[in-house]
């Protein structure tokens, strides 16, 4: 009997376990510092870059990991 | 192509030049409305109210380009966050929120690059008139002048242009579901006043004269009421001529153009409350990426629907807060308790709304999902029937 195969595309598991893991690292790791991390980014001035870097590495990081749990659920977009 | 680049680079060198020299009276602005505590304890309530909210608000602007700043902006001040630190952390999570909602939507094919530059700068251009207008009436009038003006502009905008957004949904629904160029936009379209201006994706040439006011009012109305994309993406569809996905998709990069600058405004002095940000972020990142994706299923004018029906159901929430604002101009002697009553009735509404917006994306997206054909599925039947 041949054998039959049928290409099924991998789903990204390992990209979801580690963008997970490493955004839940990012929020632990601010929101265990809660008092200095809300102080020292609302100081103002040069410290600007500091919540406007946070919100972008978590945008990369965070909204990988979204984009990937979609994937993964067999949510992905429909071509038109 | 080498033109459009150099366009490009001026409009942002030009953008970057304007936000720098709005932001020391931005900053003096600011600092005198801020006054009290600015860090709020974080409960358990407090953090899902906020990632809910975030999900669902993200959810809204990833399918119709704006939405979920009209409630959490008073959410948060209803959690005793002050209001200017509510306003900054709110923008804070929404520049990226839009980024990775422009990012989705220009990778479906739907985002005009150029149209959204263009839009951007006037508005943030049109954001300054906002805050010398709201400034002017604020020193006429003081603060209840000021939120009157601002409710009241809330309710006439939402219902005449949701009002009008609705039914060309309705009209559009009622004769088979397809899109046309608005005939106002194919009238300005045909008026040739230099520069011209062609929008490769929206498919379109119109004058720059048509085209910078409609970023001004979408400027003039985010300083107002902070939902500038309720009058941004009607005009880019009813003004400009673009459709509906391509308006919505291209709002995500004025809203992230905007509120990049104003979060670094809102940062210089210090407003943004990183924790608040993040927590709404956690939400509406997932929000954000599935209302995106929810536009690749449904028909185009679901973004009408759910536009025009959000813009309305807030303009009744917006009403309900008007006596507060009329009493302490001694216009009217409405009793407090009613008032007390009425303005958490406007809340309860604005909640509404954009729950009620969520349920008819998810509804219509699981909906088209379920009756599509799926391409990748008939793709591996024929492959398999072929192997057999």
């Amino acid at each position: 009997m041949a054998k039959k195969r049928v290409k099924v595309q991998k789903k990204p598991y390992l990209k979801v376990i580690v963008l997970g893991l490493l955004s839940v690292a990012l929020y632990v790791a601010i929101f265990t510092n809660e008092v200095f991390v809300r102080e020292t980014w609302a100081k103002g001035g040069a410290y600007t870059a500091l919540p406007i870097l946070t919100v972008f590495i978590i945008s990369f990081v965070y909204g990988s990991f979204a984009n990937y749990v979609f994937v993964v659920l067999g949510l992905e977009a429909k071509k038109r | 192509m080498s033109r459009t680049k150099n366009i490009l680079s001026v409009i942002f060198i030009s953008l970057m030049l304007l936000m720098l020299s709005t932001s020391p009276a931005f900053a003096a602005g600011a600092i005198e409305v801020f006054k009290g505590n600015r860090f709020i304890d974080l409960t358990i309530m407090n953090v899902l109210f906020l990632f809910i909210v975030g999900f669902i608000g993200g959810l809204v602007s990833g399918f119709i380009g704006s939405g979920g700043a009209f409630v959490l902006t008073p959410g948060m001040m209803s959690l005793g966050v002050p209001g200017a630190v509510a306003v900054a952390s709110n923008m804070a999570h929404k520049f990226p929120k839009a980024m990775i909602g422009s990012y989705k939507r220009y990778k479906y094919g739907q985002v005009d690059l150029k149209l959204g530059l263009v839009m951007a700068v006037s508005a943030i251009v049109g954001v300054q008139l906002g805050i010398k207008v709201q400034q002017y009436i604020s020193h006429m009038w003081g603060a209840a002048g000021s939120n009157l003006y601002v409710s009241f502009s809330f309710v006439l905008v939402l219902i005449t242009v949701g009002g009008y957004v609705f039914y060309d949904a309705w009209r559009i629904q009622k004769t088979g579901g397809v899109e046309g160029t608005a005939s106002l936009a194919q009238r300005l379209q045909k008026i040739n006043i230099p520069p011209m201006m062609h929008f490769k994706k929206a498919n379109l040439t119109i004058s720059m004269w048509f085209t910078v006011p409609v970023g001004l009012a979408t400027g003039l109305l985010a300083a107002t009421i902070a939902v500038g994309g309720f009058i941004g993406v009607p005009g880019m569809m009813y003004v400009i001529g673009a459709s509906s996905l391509v308006a919505s998709a291209t709002e995500l990069v004025v809203a992230f153009l905007m509120g990049l600058t104003g979060s670094i405004q809102w940062g210089l002095v210090g407003m943004i409350d990183i924790r608040l940000t993040l927590i709404i972020l956690a939400g509406s990142l997932f929000g954000v990426q599935l209302g995106a994706l929810g536009t690749t299923y449904v028909k185009e004018h679901m973004i009408k629907v759910v536009m025009g029906s959000i813009m309305l159901v807030v303009a009744v929430s917006r009403g309900f807060a008007i006596p507060e604002y009329t009493n302490q101009l001694g216009l009217t002697s409405v009793a407090d308790q009613s008032v007390q009553l009425m303005s958490n009735i406007s809340f309860v509404i604005m909640v509404f709304a954009l729950g009620m917006g969520a349920i008819i994306i998810l509804t219509s997206m699981f909906k088209a999902m379920r009756n599509k054909t799926p391409e990748a599925e008939v793709g591996a039947g024929e492959l398999e029937k072929a192997v057999n």
